[in-house]
């Protein structure tokens, strides 16, 4: 299979986490829409280091899914603390500070 | 693009590249100290946090912090006096760490701006005691929720949340290596090092912890949102060039690569490049707090803990324009013709929309967070002007900018009420009056923000503009000159408010800080006036640190 057909793939799952974080209104789907826009960025890389022939994009992948886990622990850390003060995890909750 | 497709498992098989004898790599462990001595530093915080009984951890902390930065700093000034930043530059660490003048000049920066800033984190005398113990600005325990029992228990047993420092080290470390970066993986990496302490020190406030906490959440869920974009964009240039280092990038856009079958597939299309570029420069905008890339700022600076407010203020902005620099600089030099009119529309809009929003505000922290904004405009028309002279205006303008943000947040942190810091605009009136001198030196820092004669807002201003008009961005100029004197007119109406108004029965205190603060105050008022009356010595030193290596 041409693996031009998995970029595709991968630019339409970066597309739906993308609109998926502009739409959804609770913190903690916006924040899988994020993990998913960076699974999105693993598979282009996994396919372009094959297309290419080198090993870069494959490592790229692994750093990335490290990077990825340290963010779930800090992002559902912030995300807890706030749901437990606010008994809502609702993005739109979060507007003390408006003008 | 179709079908060239090489296959990994006969390269691993070729006979002039044995499998068991991989070339272990090379690594400059003193040229990287500086990197080196602060992430050992704050894993040694870590550590103090571990096996230290409470009481006696504040003490360690601080001077792990202090003695690590320090030490940092020292390491930085030997490189440069070896010649890394001019004669010797090279690149480190395999390709992925570049050590040149740009890179040091910047990291000293950072340093010695987390240097100041580890000392208004550790201020112990403003709060009120909490229970006969001297508190800090941070929460006493985070994972409290706020008003809760619990966080009573926690305040009265006397808890701070002493891993502040660690996580500031973590931050200056990724910091330090965002603009020294020299290939994508290390430029992303380095992006979330610095980024997860930040979000985590934004939601640890004492007071007003609820805004503190949205203040993380808004912070992190953008932030890794833009990461995510700058990261698609990272693919995507990889997928163009078939390389993540810069210098292997910069070949393939210049046309000066090595040809193989499948770079000439993924190079015959424009797309990749274009939106990849575009995509990464993106995420770098996103840091630097550009418009429209600024929804952020404003709300992030007014509900994190003042002392994070300016490290995060005056350090990030400072790295992430290094990175910004390289990238355009270094990796994208041949697409100048395409980046430079976005670049050009960015700087107005940020400009111009800084300024004018500022107007409006009526919260000091915003209006200095709309202020930041502002500057972001001024120092990327220092950037569109693709000249040496521009990379040191760019280098100066950071480096005064920098001492003056963190300043003018220490002396907010100072002007209190009952509730904490009396942050709205209506509670400084007549400041002057009652506290001439914290008045006085807020004058100082304002006017250093307007850019006026004298301060170093001046002669980073002068140098920025003057490195684009040379490069033929005068439209750009005079814009920059009308929002400076739009943005002049905020600062000064604060002045005038501090000075020239009544002062408000049962207005707000004027705390009397420990000499941490007024170390970080002074030193902040030193260098503004230092860089504004004397700015050639380092003007100099700015341009002789003012070319990448590649």
């Amino acid at each position: 299979m041409n693996p031009i057909n998995y970029l595709y793939l991968s630019a339409l799952l970066f597309t739906i986490g993308g609109a998926g974080v502009l739409i959804r209104r609770n913190a903690i789907i916006v924040f899988m829409c994020v993990e998913l826009m960076l699974n999105a960025c693993n598979l282009a890389f996994v396919t372009f280091a094959r297309l290419h022939g080198n090993l870069d994009g494959q490592i790229f992948a692994f750093f990335t899914m490290v990077v990825a886990a340290a963010e779930v622990v800090v992002g559902l850390a912030i995300i807890v603390t706030f749901f437990r003060s606010r008994h809502s995890a609702s993005v739109d909750d979060a507007s003390l500070m408006k003008l | 693009m179709t079908g060239v497709i090489h296959s990994l498992w006969t390269t691993a098989a070729d006979p002039a590249l044995p499998l068991d004898r991989i070339p272990t790599p090379k690594i400059e462990y003193a040229q990287l100290s500086p990197v080196l001595i602060v992430f050992g530093a704050a894993v040694l915080g870590v550590l103090v946090e571990a096996l230290l009984p409470r009481r006696s951890r504040y003490i360690a902390q601080l001077g792990v912090s202090v003695v690590g930065l320090a030490a940092a700093f020292a390491a930085i000034v030997a490189l440069a006096a070896d010649g890394y930043a001019s004669t010797k530059s090279h690149i480190a660490a395999m390709g992925a760490v570049a050590v040149d003048g740009p890179a040091l000049f910047l990291q000293g920066t950072i340093v010695l701006v987390a240097l100041v800033a580890a000392f208004t984190f550790a201020e112990r005398r403003l709060d009120p005691l909490a229970h006969g113990r001297r508190v800090d600005s941070f929460a006493a325990q985070g994972s409290t929720v706020p008003g809760s029992e619990q966080e009573k228990r926690a305040v009265r047993a006397g808890f701070t949340t002493t891993e502040v420092f660690p996580l500031l080290l973590f931050a200056v470390g990724g910091m330090m290596i965002f603009p020294a970066a020299n290939d994508l993986l290390t430029l992303f990496v380095s992006l979330e090092v610095f980024s997860l302490p930040l979000y985590l020190l934004c939601a640890l406030a004492r007071r007003h912890r609820l805004l503190s906490q949205e203040s993380a959440v808004k912070y992190f869920l953008l932030g890794a949102f833009s990461s995510a974009i700058l990261l698609f964009g990272v693919a995507l240039l990889y997928g163009y060039a078939g390389t993540i280092s810069y210098g292997g990038i910069a070949d393939v856009v210049n046309g000066t690569a090595r040809m193989t079958p499948a770079l000439a597939n993924t190079t015959a299309n424009d797309a990749l490049l274009l939106i990849g570029g575009s995509m990464v420069v993106v995420g770098l905008l996103f840091k630097v707090a550009a418009v429209p890339f600024h929804m952020w700022t404003p709300d992030v600076y007014q509900g994190a803990p003042t002392p994070v407010t300016g490290f995060m203020a005056a350090a990030t902005k400072v790295a992430a324009f290094g990175a910004l620099l390289r990238l355009l600089y270094v990796v994208l030099p041949g697409l100048r013709w395409d980046w430079r009119p976005v670049m050009w529309g960015v700087a107005i809009a940020t400009m111009v929309i800084g300024a004018v929003v500022a107007v409006t505000q009526t919260d000091v922290k915003r209006l200095l967070a709309y202020s930041s904004i502002a500057h972001a405009g001024f120092i990327l028309a220092g950037v569109i002007a693709v000249s040496p002279d521009g990379v040191s205006s760019v280098l100066f303008y950071l480096a005064a900018y920098s001492f003056v943000t963190l300043g003018a947040f220490a002396v907010v942190t100072l002007v209190r009420d009952a509730g904490g810091e009396a942050t709205h605009l209506s509670r400084w009136a007549g400041l002057g009056r009652r506290s001439p001198l914290v008045a006085a030196v807020f004058a100082v820092f304002l006017l250093a923000f307007a850019g006026i004669p004298l301060t170093s807002g001046f002669a980073g201003k002068f140098a920025v503009f003057k490195a684009a008009a040379q490069a033929g961005a005068v439209p750009l100029v005079i814009i920059g000159v009308i929002s400076s004197a739009v943005a002049a007119f905020f600062y000064i109406r604060v002045i005038v408010l501090m000075f020239f108004s009544e002062p408000q029965p049962g207005g707000p205190s004027v705390a009397v800080p420990s000499p941490l603060t007024i170390t970080a105050i002074t030193v902040g008022a030193a260098v503004t006036l230092v860089l504004g009356v004397a700015p050639q010595y380092f003007l100099d030193l700015a341009g002789k640190a003012s070319v990448f290596v590649r």
